[in-house]
């Protein structure tokens, strides 16, 4: 019997996981995905909100502000990219300037500190590219912008490292209540705990409703983005957020934190909980708002388009903690937008809860720190000659738009909860995220996941199930 | 030790391909000593992209015969090793750095040497070009196993002997696309359907006929992928057709059952190394903007072949790239280290996109120098002009220009010494409105 078992690696699952590792405690996390942070966790904006937004008293509000706190320290302890760059929130209309006050006063009263409003030169100089018919901008210097793959892979590694148990492919069919906690059924096999934690993401009602009569209702709302070439990454260098207007909720436009530009997202509400396909009206939307903002938006330079689900949850907030008739059920639902930038205090927050549930003592033991792959690309000449002197795999590059090395790619297989897809490859090092977009080094680094992992070509997938690269050999 | 092992070369040309082979041969040729040249090139064998494509039709201009790719760069490939020219392979160039004193610093590494530099006095830039990827495109739809481009696919079918899908349809008609289309029908593959976004092929005329119609593979023109379908792997895409502003006409839409799809539109060079050392590129072609002697704005730094601009015959590449290395040469010598205080620009019109080279020194100029160039539409009864200043000097009338055939005229240098106050050159095409065409 486990004490804990965590639905979902995603990164808030991941955080929660990381907590718990802890604690003298038996806890698994089940994955449906073949690798951790393949649902929401992989395609956002990759913002840390420094949490203005949210209304004051709401989950959302606390949870915001403390992870914004905690995002630097944890990103120097588990070795992740993680940039203060600061956001503006900017205001197209005199009319709409008393939003822009709310918004400050309402940021006041969370907490958030530095929070000024800009306008004129002083706006001009933060940001040069600005288009010309903004008046105002919300300032907020503690806005940030991290590494969503290389937040929750740090997690998670960090979690297994400490004993944590991941099964990966595992999905959750059904969870049925006993006497001293739960039975947690899934393809393969019963995992039973006494504490469950549903971090589950845009299926977090599924399983909260498997439990309790007190239903939830998560809605996916889709976000589209359009991904630009590093040769646009310094269009603008804070995170760019719009007031909403006549023609709908803004979009953002950021950096990224490897020098990217995202433009995005849009929202739509769906049925699908798997529906993460782009549209035609969908991308053009974001092209057209984000060209509010700034000026020339290099429409040439695109690398690639995606789009992510939200989990959205009637009550507009989020939904963390014990479910009320279903003792030893914790919700990690509803965890939309800042969800990314709360992750380490909701990892706080649930820790605290499964302690006052099941006590347990502190590991005298527990790794707390966590080193990431090595980078070729953002290392310094005399770095990048001492790791090739130490392992020549480290001079053979794989990925040339990105300069990734068969050093890094190996390491990101062979490390903890190591890759096993052409996509877990490219999340933990890079490889193929560049502006030929796996053209060249496909081929490559699905030769090297065979090679380690003593599979065949044929059987490597680009994200597990049925996503095989190939169709057999030729002739057959 | 190893990654200590800094060296010296006159002559440093990155890139192994035909550019690269050729331009090595051109500076040997022209009196520099095999040993002071060094081919860089990243892959394990020299040939570069030649390497995978098996079919042939190579080489008719240059040696009045129809070979496959390996064994027209197996030619260039054994011509550098009778010369005794080194290579570095498995290596890639890290960063080149201009010296103010005009040396270059080549940082490259490998594995068995780690990382070093290595120090020219001349730069041949041979780099090739890459695909443009489904993102650039911005197609919308999921994201699935099975979305290929043309060159890709390729690589799997030819060098690792494995099908990348049983069912395709190929967007684009670029060259790559077209052969890709006859390679994945003759091992057993069904080509569902080559749709083309404009409404004239970017492919060569022969591949569009020896690859599609002699299979019945179905060209629909002005026709574009509006949408992918499958979660894991491509299960369909929706096609549809597009208007002149190149916009899905809503209605048109079809839905074709697939597991693949191809990408074929269009070469992007590869120019980071370029760009990074500080040589200025053509918005056009997105390759460096170079002289007569293909030279770059760094003096002593020179591009051939496709990461220059886009070919569609190899032929081309290996004379353009022959050049580039005498130029090289040349400039070693230290016959040409004066730049001529005013070279003479080649201005485009009408519809020709643009011209490489697109600078002129006369005295540095072939004694027959040949401009090549590309149109941005297709002309039927086009008329090709070149003018010195405002004065026409060459006419010359074509039945039918397209994108995807690169064009070429040559300029007599004792034109030029004689013409006098010549300021500038333009070369211009005009000639009737295409006929539209949707399908064939």
């Amino acid at each position: 019997m486990y004490d804990v078992v965590i639905i979902g690696a995603g990164v808030s699952g991941c955080a929660v996981a990381r907590e718990l590792s802890a604690y003298k405690r038996k806890v698994a996390v089940l994955e449906s995905a073949c690798d951790i942070g393949e649902g929401t966790s992989k395609a956002n904006s990759g913002i840390v909100h420094a949490g203005y937004d949210a209304k004051p008293g709401t989950q959302k509000a606390v949870l915001n502000l403390r992870g914004n706190i905690l995002m630097e320290n944890l990103s120097r302890q588990l070795d992740f990219s993680f940039q203060r760059n600061g956001s503006l929130v900017l205001c197209f209309e005199e009319a709409d300037r008393g939003k822009l006050e709310e918004l400050l006063e309402r940021g006041r009263k969370n907490g958030v500190e530095g929070l000024r409003i800009v306008e004129g030169e002083e706006l001009a100089g933060l940001e040069p590219n600005l288009s010309r018919q903004i008046i105002a901008a919300l300032y907020a210097p503690t806005g940030g912008i991290v590494c969503p793959f290389g937040l929750t892979v740090a997690l998670a590694e960090n979690a297994a490292v400490n004993g944590v148990e991941f099964h990966l492919d595992t999905k959750v069919d059904k969870i049925i209540k006993i006497e001293d906690g739960y039975r947690v059924e899934t393809e393969k096999g019963e995992f039973s705990a006494k504490v469950v934690v549903n971090a589950a993401g845009v299926y977090a009602d599924v399983f909260h409703n498997m439990v309790s009569s007190h239903k939830l209702h998560i809605t996916p709302r889709k976000g589209e983005y359009c991904l630009f070439d590093k040769t646009a990454g310094r269009h603008v260098s804070h995170t760019v957020f719009q007031l909403p207007t006549k023609y709908g909720k803004g979009v953002l436009v950021t950096p990224t934190v490897h020098g990217n530009l995202l433009v995005g997202p849009t929202a739509e509400d769906i049925v699908d909980k798997e529906g993460v396909n782009t549209t035609a009206q969908g991308l053009e939307a974001v092209l057209e708002r984000g060209a509010m903002s700034v000026g020339h938006l290099p429409a040439g330079k695109i690398i690639t388009s995606f789009a992510g689900l939200r989990a959205h949850e009637d009550g507009n907030d989020f939904v963390i903690g014990e479910a009320e008739d279903a003792e030893g059920f914790i919700d990690v639902a509803g965890i939309e937008s800042p969800g990314l930038t709360c992750a380490p205090a909701i990892g706080e927050y649930v820790a605290g809860i499964v302690q006052k549930i099941l006590p347990a003592e502190r590991k005298e033991d527990f790794i707390k720190e966590r080193k990431g792959i090595f980078s070729m690309a953002e290392a310094k000449d005399g770095e990048r000659r001492e790791k090739i002197l130490e392992n020549p795999a480290y001079a053979n590059v794989v990925c040339r738009c990105e300069l990734v090395t068969e050093g890094e790619i190996m390491d990101s297989i062979h490390r903890p909860l190591g890759a096993t897809t052409l996509d877990g490859v490219k999340r933990r090092t890079r490889a193929g995220m560049g502006r030929c977009q796996s053209g060249f080094c496909s081929p490559k680094v699905a030769e090297i996941l065979a090679r380690e992992l003593g599979k065949d070509i044929g059987e490597i997938t680009k994200a597990g199930g049925k996503s095989v690269l190939l169709a057999g050999k030729e002739k057959e | 030790m190893r990654g200590s092992m800094d060296r010296k070369a006159d002559i440093v040309i990155v890139g192994g391909g035909p550019a690269g082979l050729a331009a090595a041969a051109g500076a040997c040729r022209e009196g520099i000593r095999a040993d002071r040249i060094c081919i860089v090139e990243r892959d394990g064998e020299l040939g570069g992209i030649l390497n995978q494509c098996i079919h042939n039709g190579f080489g008719l201009h240059t040696f009045k015969e129809e070979l496959t790719g390996p064994e027209y760069a197996a030619r260039y490939i054994e011509q550098a090793e009778e010369m005794g020219i080194p290579c570095l392979l498995h290596t890639i160039v890290a960063d080149i750095q201009a010296e103010a004193d005009g040396r270059k610093r080549i940082t490259v590494m490998n594995r068995s040497d780690g990382m070093f530099t290595i120090e020219a006095q001349a730069v041949i830039l041979a780099m090739g070009c890459r695909e443009r990827p489904r993102g650039a495109l911005n197609i919308p739809g999921y994201r699935p196993a099975g979305i290929y481009s043309a060159g890709t696919a390729q690589h799997y079918v030819n060098i690792e002997g494995r099908m990348p899908g049983k069912e395709a349809v190929i967007l684009g008609s670029g060259d790559i696309g077209l052969i890709m289309a006859r390679r994945m029908t003759l091992e057993g593959a069904k080509v569902k359907l080559v749709a083309e976004l404009m409404p004239y092929s970017g492919g060569l005329k022969r591949n569009i006929v020896q690859c599609l119609d002699d299979y019945g593979i179905p060209l629909k023109l002005s026709h574009t992928v509006v949408d992918i379908d499958g979660k894991e792997r491509v299960e369909g895409v929706t096609v549809a057709e597009v208007d002149q502003n190149r916009r899905p006409i809503p209605g048109t839409e079809e839905y074709i059952r697939c597991d693949t799809l191809l990408l074929s539109c269009g070469l992007i060079p590869e120019n980071e190394l370029s760009s990074g050392m500080g040589v200025e590129l053509n918005p056009v072609t997105s390759g460096p903007v170079v002289n007569e002697s293909l030279e770059t704005n760094i003096p002593g730094v020179f591009a051939c072949g496709n990461v220059l601009h886009v070919h569609d015959l190899v032929d081309y590449v290996s004379e353009e790239a022959e050049n580039a290395g005498k130029n090289a040469a040349a400039y070693v010598k230290g016959i040409r280290n004066e730049t001529e205080k005013d070279p003479v620009a080649i201005r485009c019109e009408g519809g020709v996109r643009y011209t490489v080279p697109s600078l002129v020194r006369v005295a540095y100029m072939q004694e027959e120098q040949t401009i090549r160039f590309r149109v941005g539409d297709v002309y039927q009864n086009a008329c090709l002009t070149v003018r010195f200043n405002d004065e026409i000097v060459m006419k010359i009338n074509k039945r039918v220009m397209a994108p995807g055939e690169m064009e070429q005229i040559k300029l007599k240098k004792s034109k030029l010494e004689e013409f006098e106050g010549l300021r500038e050159i333009t070369v211009c095409v005009e000639g009737e409105e295409p006929k539209q065409q949707t399908s064939r």
